[in-house]
């Protein structure tokens, strides 16, 4: 979808930024870019929608040159989102968002809509598109700068270290939002950023830049397992690459995939059955599909013996859940902080897939003992 | 006491002249102001733009805004002869310096930021210009106008030695009879009421167009 050919740029006579970069990268995929200050990501992303030109070489997008087409043109199907998020603050919150909407010229009716469907986006209620954006806190005002890039639906979307001033609990929130939005909406993302966690949480593929040039392409497991070099391996920080060591770093590595589940159409009685069989307190309620609806346990039953005859009657629909890619550093301290029992695993249409208990982490636990005698640090870290 | 009840007496038996000198006052004022604007706003967005020009235009405009007001006008006089139009004009070059160095201050603040926003996001020139830099500095740019405004009001009472007519009449009047304090003041009292009511309506203008009150707008 987006290809880098020899790309080069030069500031002045003599001032490399960017070096001779050759990438691929293909549709839908969030890749993050990263490297210390000055490595010229910033000057790699914005050459993309020629806020900066190249001095050589050749950007295509679909196999299409960028120099061959209008930049305005060009800019307008291309997502843009900076650190300082940029909002107008003589703008509304809505015309903020429809702004590429109104330069292309859509009616308003219909650029109204789109408002109104992007906010719901971000949970934020509709009000806010009549505010300005001062009157917003900083996190809002990047979930608006997100939605501006969003909304003439563009395929491509150039981020430059959105979240980085952001405090770090909100950006942890931002992050994960951001990156359920992205996997909904398929959008392919180039992310610039210096955070190494942020990138590790959010990429397919990491490009790690030094002085102007790419140094390593990798998933981020594959980044974390085999560093290219010393400069990576530093870069990413020992502690990190001793976690993953075991070489187990995603939640469908180690969940179990025959989870105790129940239909929610059959009876309270055949749950308690299922219960005593299976040996288990709670059950994951499902329906024709495999979706998960959500959650029963033996208190539940026990309290709505009387009034309730079916599952569904009493299912409990809050829960937390993980994908398949979560990692499982992750997922455990959301565990352990929610002191939550167990996570189910689903996959984007809710559909279940598996679950990982406290008993899945112990044997992860024990696995990694008998497997290696040094990792005896883990066993602590985990606990 | 005495001038209180002259001027009052003043005010009564010449109505409508003052009324008619204090509407053409204000006429030759906005005039001067308006022209100004119509030029100094365009050259302040221009050498936001071309950098390289500020500087001469800048002391160009300076110089100008330098020269005593009286010296201008018998130079004006010279070329144009008398009346109205040489007034407007010299009130006019008078106001180019603070329309088109608030023009230049206003659109040069505007957040880099934000131009790179519009930028990316596929305005043309003419677009960051009409949505982004204008709206953004209109406050800076009022208050250019409001200056000059100001400024326009106080040099116009001069207008009267080219026979301009305007308020100056009756302050020139009142110094050439004696015991004319009262009709000088007769003059200068409605000069200044017209400078600091100019002042304050386009005080409130500019702060409304400030985009930091935008919420209170609607
Ligand atoms: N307009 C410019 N003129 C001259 N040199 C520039 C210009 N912009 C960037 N540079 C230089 O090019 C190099 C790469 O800059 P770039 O902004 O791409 O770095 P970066 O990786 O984004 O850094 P940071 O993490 O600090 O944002 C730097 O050495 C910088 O000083
Ligand atoms: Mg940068």
């Amino acid at each position: 979808m987006l290809t880098f050919k020899n790309v080069s740029k030069v500031y002045g006579k003599t001032k490399k930024a960017v070096n001779s970069l050759n990438l691929n990268i293909n549709k839908g995929e969030f890749i993050c870019i990263i490297g210390p200050s000055g490595c010229g990501k910033t000057t790699t992303m914005k050459m993309i929608n020629r806020l900066i030109e190249p001095s050589e070489g050749h950007i295509l997008i679909e196999g299409k040159d960028i120099m061959d087409q209008p930049k305005v043109k060009l800019r307008r199907d291309i997502g843009y989102v900076i650190q300082q998020i940029g909002l107008f603050p003589h703008m509304t919150i809505g015309e903020n968002i429809t702004l590429v909407p109104k330069l292309l010229q859509w009616p308003k009716e219909k650029r109204k809509a789109r408002a109104e469907e992007l906010i719901e986006l971000v949970h934020l209620s509709k009000d806010y598109l009549d505010r300005y954006p001062q009157e917003l806190s900083g996190g809002q005002q990047q979930r608006i700068g997100v939605l501006r890039a969003l909304a003439s639906n563009p395929p491509l979307i150039l981020m430059d270290e959105p979240f980085g001033a952001l405090d770090p609990i909100t950006r942890d929130g931002l992050q994960e939002e951001f990156k359920d939005l992205q996997q909904r909406l398929g959008k392919t993302i180039v992310f610039v950023t210096h955070d190494m966690d942020e990138a590790i949480k959010l990429a397919d593929r990491i490009v790690i830049m030094r002085d102007g040039e790419i140094v390593q392409v990798d998933t981020p497991d594959e980044i974390l397992r085999n560093p290219a070099n010393e400069f990576v391996e530093n870069f990413i920080g020992k502690d990190r690459l001793i976690q993953t060591k075991p070489g187990v770093t995603k939640v469908g590595q180690i969940m179990n995939k025959v989870p105790a589940t129940i239909h929610k159409e059959e009876t309270l009685s055949t749950a308690i059955k299922q219960m005593k069989e299976k040996r288990v307190d709670s059950l994951l309620v499902i329906d024709h599909e495999h979706h998960l609806e959500g959650y029963i346990d033996v208190e539940d039953i026990e309290q709505n013996r009387k009034k309730s005859t079916t599952v569904s009657e009493i299912v409990e629909t809050e829960l937390y859940k993980v994908k398949e890619n979560s990692l499982i550093r992750d997922t455990i301290q959301k565990m352990l902080k929610r002191h939550t029992k167990y996570v189910p695993v689903v996959d984007e249409n809710n559909k279940l897939k598996g679950i990982v208990t406290r008993a899945t982490l112990a044997d992860l636990v024990y696995d990694s003992i008998w497997g290696e005698e040094e990792s005896e640090e883990e066993l602590t870290t985990l606990q | 006491m005495d001038i209180l009840t002259k001027l009052m007496n003043y005010y009564s038996q010449n109505a409508a002249y003052v009324w008619a000198e204090i509407y053409r006052h204000f006429l030759m004022s906005a005039y001067g102001v308006l022209f100004a604007a119509i030029i100094g706003i365009p050259i302040g967005i221009l050498i936001a733009k071309y950098s390289r020009l500020s500087p001469w235009v800048m002391s160009l405009v300076n110089v100008i805004q330098t020269i005593p007001a009286l010296a201008m006008l018998a130079v004006l006089m010279l070329v144009m002869g008398l009346g109205t139009n040489t007034l407007v004009l010299s009130l006019f070059l008078y106001s180019l310096l603070p329309i088109v160095k608030n023009t230049y201050t206003g659109i040069t603040e505007v957040d880099r930021t934000l131009l790179e926003a519009g930028h990316a996001m596929g305005m043309t020139r003419m677009q960051v210009l009409k949505m982004v830099e204008l709206p953004l500095s209109l406050s800076v740019i009022m208050a250019g106008l409001r200056t000059a405004l100001v400024i326009a009001i106080g040099i116009a009472t001069i207008g009267t030695f080219i026979g301009a007519g305007g308020l100056g009449d009756i302050i020139v009047r009142g110094t050439n009879i004696s015991n004319g304090t009262a009709i000088i003041l007769a003059g200068a009292i409605p000069t200044a009421l017209m400078a600091v009511l100019a002042d304050f309506l386009m005080g409130w203008l500019e702060r409304a167009l400030s985009p930091a009150n935008h919420k209170h707008l609607r």
